[in-house]
């Protein structure tokens, strides 16, 4: 499943993609991303499922234009650590 | 004269009917597995009672301050008249906005999963894209054939291209709530849009074109012209895939519905049981397959 976090307001649209098919819980973009956005949980999306997976907290999925600025200078942007951190490539930034 | 009009009560055009349903046919004594499931929404609640998967009671209040009250007069409503006693009741499941703090529901679940499922169960296996206009946010989500979730999509940032939204223009230029969607359908030709997609700016702009001699059914079709613009790039981000439904109380709007589906070039399904209680619903067939999930694991009670 794609999991779309974030919201779409007047100045562009923020979302943080997780695909859950691919991601495996292992929680290292919880370590990975500076402002501690990510969290490992027992899939919110299938209740009768077992496997953990990675969710955007819900106090930041409001505010992910503000969360991820830290990461995302204008000019010259480095890998986003969350991005890089996630082995199967689970995680997908919109802007 | 005067006195008397400044004191009879005030008509409230927003206000509209809260209600609860039962299957008369069925017996809830005959039943194995008797689950519920309430969806505390941020404008209206609903419980829904299943026997065996079946659509047995449900009811639709107005959320009020505190979500547990809100939940516990849902499910009072849903059981009235049905004999049916709290404790016989095997599993509840919460969803909805207040669904953490609902402290009789053993599991809450979030509404995404819920809406997905419920909709599956009312409009059948052949659902892939489902859109929920709630009361104060609007969900766009994807689902297989079993209701699962593919993919979703969900703007819950403001009241825009909600009920919420339409609640206060209903008051605004008093339309009953109820009559909105048939009265914005009545202009012979459709307006430009409102161009605000803020509820509070939108009502402003409304105020603008009623000074501008627009009628009352003109300026609703603008607002629901924009709500439904609105909606469909929501829609657009996830893709539509056909069957599309839509569920939550705005699917009651026929302005609204006619619109969307004009813009997406696609019908709607029109539902078979009231598409307000999708949520609820979703979370009542999650209540029976966890509580037979989890009884596999326990000793039996044997039901």
């Amino acid at each position: 499943m794609l999991a779309n976090y974030g919201y779409k307001d007047g100045s562009g649209e923020y979302f943080i993609a997780i695909d859950t098919e691919k991601c495996n819980g292992c929680g290292a973009c919880v370590t990975a991303c500076p402002m501690g956005l990510f969290e490992v949980v027992a899939d919110p999306f299938d209740p009768l499922a077992e496997n953990q997976i990675a969710v955007v907290k819900e106090e930041h999925r409001k505010k992910l234009k503000y969360s991820c600025a830290p990461c995302k200078p204008t000019g010259e942007r480095p890998p986003l650590p969350c991005v890089m951190s996630c082995q199967p490539t689970a995680i997908a930034h919109s802007w | 004269m005067a006195e008397a009009t400044l004191t009879a009560p005030k008509r409230e055009y927003w206000r509209w009917k809260e209600y609860n349903w039962r299957d008369e046919s069925l017996d809830w004594r005959q039943a194995n597995v008797i689950s519920v499931g309430i969806d505390v929404g941020s404008v209206s609640s609903q419980a829904v009672v299943l026997c065996d998967g079946k659509l047995f009671a449900y009811s639709s209040l107005r959320t009020g301050s505190n979500s547990p009250t809100s939940a516990q007069k849902a499910l009072e409503s849903a059981l009235q008249e049905t004999g049916l006693p709290r404790e016989k009741i095997q599993y509840i499941v919460a969803t909805g906005y207040g669904r953490v703090n609902i402290p009789f529901a053993q599991k809450a679940i979030t509404e995404i999963a819920c809406h997905a499922r419920g909709a599956n169960f009312i409009y059948g296996p052949s659902v892939r894209t489902v859109l929920d206009m709630g009361g104060q946010d609007c969900k766009a989500i994807r689902c297989d054939e079993r209701g699962k979730v593919t993919n979703f999509l969900m703007n819950d940032k403001c009241a825009a291209g909600t009920g919420r939204g339409m609640e206060v223009m209903a008051e605004l230029l008093q339309v009953p709530i109820e009559e909105v969607g048939s009265a914005s359908l009545s202009p012979p030709e459709e307006p430009p849009p409102v161009s605000s997609t803020c509820v509070v700016f939108a009502k402003s702009e409304a105020l603008g074109l009623l000074r501008q001699n627009w009628s009352k059914e003109k300026v609703l079709a603008a607002f629901c012209l924009a709500m439904a613009h609105r909606t469909v790039e929501l829609l657009s981000r996830i893709g539509v895939e056909k069957d599309f439904a839509i569920t939550g109380g705005i699917s009651k709007n026929v302005g609204i519905v006619k619109r969307i589906e004009a813009e997406l070039g696609i019908q709607a399904l029109k539902p078979t049981i009231d598409p307000q209680i999708a949520g609820a619903l979703g979370a009542a067939l999650f209540a029976k397959a966890l509580y037979e999930k989890e009884g596999a694991g326990k000793a039996s009670s044997g039901g």
